[in-house]
């Protein structure tokens, strides 16, 4: 067990790492190091924030705007690539069909970056919501599908035999072994894909959006408003580590054995 | 002593693996015969195929040559209770979950395969631990759910391979005397692996020495002495040297 005295000074050891981060930069740009022409200081950043969260200026919408259509788009791209990615992966892992049928397509595609899709998917899809989606899901789905699959080629075989000296069934043994052992790869595998899907984002709305985070960036820069852009960018870091910690919450209650 | 039942007869196993540089021979024409409720001992050194030879009654590997006969026909997956090597127990499912898992595969209804596992967890000496986690537990403790779990297979048949092989001495010494008593309370037959003289002393009715390569039966003893044994006694001593020097090392 930790003590008291040892949580409060991991607590303070984090903030006193956040406060030297934001600390340094913002003395860099008071003291002339670099221009706030080019360079927004903390303090800016958190006032355009909280103007940005009311105000539509200069580019049309409200963060809350675009922080919601930004949300929706990863959120459903990053469920559609862990519902389907990660049991096609644990199929894979378990039986030889699917491997041998799935993991020469699987392995020619999983080197692409999913920026690399964006001009057939422009050509395919258009420049409409479902193409943005599309790029998000290839990027959240290769770790899903890797992750899944390592976690069931990965099980004790002994505790596989295990089983099968009680005259479990191929079936039995997936369910009450392979993939209850394989959970805890499959999470980190969920949770790369949160971080990949979110990250993604940015690049998924350069495709000619009108809104969201992505789109409040690219405009920014083109208005010269390092502010906004950074306004974007601390909003995309900070919700990327919460969705990040509630994953790991979760992780601790469907998979509790890995923790003390 | 009494006329004893033939259990199982193990006629001339062979094995042989093939690896990429060639055949390797692991068992070559093993006999043992394995009587009713006895504890018997198969002793042999590190890395000599004493797993492979379980494996094969187990019935998880097929041997090249020679056959395995049952007396009361061959028993299905799940007829054998096996104790593995360390303690590959589920991580996942608590004391409870991991010792009705043989009946829970079987299909029994769940009432009725608490009230049997209760049963095997009182008697390995873990009630109050049920809802534990395999985290929560100590090496002896695990393996104790190792052994409660192979006995509430309800088979009369016990294979364990190394049971204690990693657990500390100490612990190792404690687990001897309770898997002796656990088998004087639920006889059954008992196949002991182990690579460890004094415990082979310590534990069997019959004790089968292994050694050579490719693996063949060496030598039979039987420690002629009440339990519980002691390891300092001059039998025991006696027994020991004698082993010892018809012992191969391990490899």
């Amino acid at each position: 067990m930790i003590s008291k005295k040892e949580k409060r000074i991991r607590l303070l050891l984090s903030i006193a790492g956040l406060v030297i981060f934001f600390g340094v930069w913002e003395m860099a740009v008071q003291m002339g190091f670099i221009s706030s022409r080019i360079l927004s200081p903390p303090s800016k950043v958190v006032s355009a924030f909280i103007q940005k969260l009311t105000d539509t200026k200069p580019e049309g919408a409200t963060l809350i705007t675009h922080f919601l259509m930004s949300f929706k788009l990863a959120l459903s791209a990053f469920l559609a690539a862990v519902i389907i990615g990660v049991p096609l992966g644990l199929f894979m892992g378990q039986y030889k069909a699917f491997d041998r049928f799935l993991t020469p397509i699987f392995e020619i595609i999983r080197p692409i970056p999913p920026i690399a899709w964006i001009p057939i998917v422009i050509l395919v899809a258009g420049i409409g919501m479902s193409g943005k989606v599309f790029i998000i899901f290839v990027a959240a789905f290769v770790p899903c599908v890797i992750n899944s699959y390592l976690g069931i080629k990965l099980t004790s075989p002994v505790l596989v035999n295990v089983a099968r000296t009680f005259g479990a069934s191929d079936w039995q043994i997936f369910t009450k072994v392979c993939i209850p052992s394989s959970l805890n790869m499959v999470f980190t595998g969920v949770r790369n894909a949160l971080g990949a899907s979110w990250s993604t984002l940015v690049a998924a709305e350069m495709l000619a959006s009108t809104g969201g985070l992505g789109y409040m960036i690219q405009m920014g820069r083109q208005l010269i408003r390092p502010d906004i852009i950074l306004v974007g960018m601390l909003t995309i870091g900070c919700t990327g580590a919460l969705l990040s910690w509630l994953l790991g919450l979760l992780e601790k209650k469907v998979a509790p054995w890995r923790y003390r | 002593m009494a006329v004893q039942k033939n259990k199982i007869s193990m006629k001339n196993i062979s094995k042989t693996f093939t690896t990429r540089t060639g055949d390797v021979s692991v068992l070559k024409d093993v006999s043992i015969n394995v009587f009713e409720n006895e504890f018997l001992v198969i002793l042999g050194p590190g890395q000599c195929g004493k797993t492979v030879l379980m494996n094969i009654l187990a019935g998880l590997e097929q041997p090249t040559g020679g056959e395995v006969v049952f007396a009361d026909g061959t028993p299905k997956m799940g007829d054998l209770g096996i104790v593995f090597q360390k303690y590959y127990i589920y991580p996942w499912k608590n004391v409870m979950q991991n010792v009705e898992l043989s009946q829970e595969v079987k299909g029994v209804d769940k009432k009725t395969r608490r009230e049997s596992a209760q049963k095997y967890i009182d008697l390995v000496g873990l009630s109050g631990f049920e809802k534990s986690i395999p985290r929560e537990l100590s090496g002896g403790m695990k393996q104790r759910v190792g052994i409660a779990r192979a006995y509430a297979t309800e088979s009369d048949i016990m294979i364990m391979d190394e049971p204690f092989g990693a657990l500390d001495a100490q612990t190792r010494y404690q687990m001897q005397e309770e898997i002796l008593k656990i088998w004087e309370k639920k006889k059954r037959t008992v196949i002991f692996v182990t690579s460890n003289l004094e415990e082979a002393i310590y534990l069997g009715d019959r004790i089968i020495l292994l050694g050579g390569s490719p693996t063949s039966v060496k030598a039979e003893y039987i420690p002629d002495m009440p339990r519980p044994r002691n390891y300092t006694s001059k039998e025991f001593l006696d027994l020991r040297n004698e082993i010892a020097d018809n012992t191969d090392l391990a490899l």
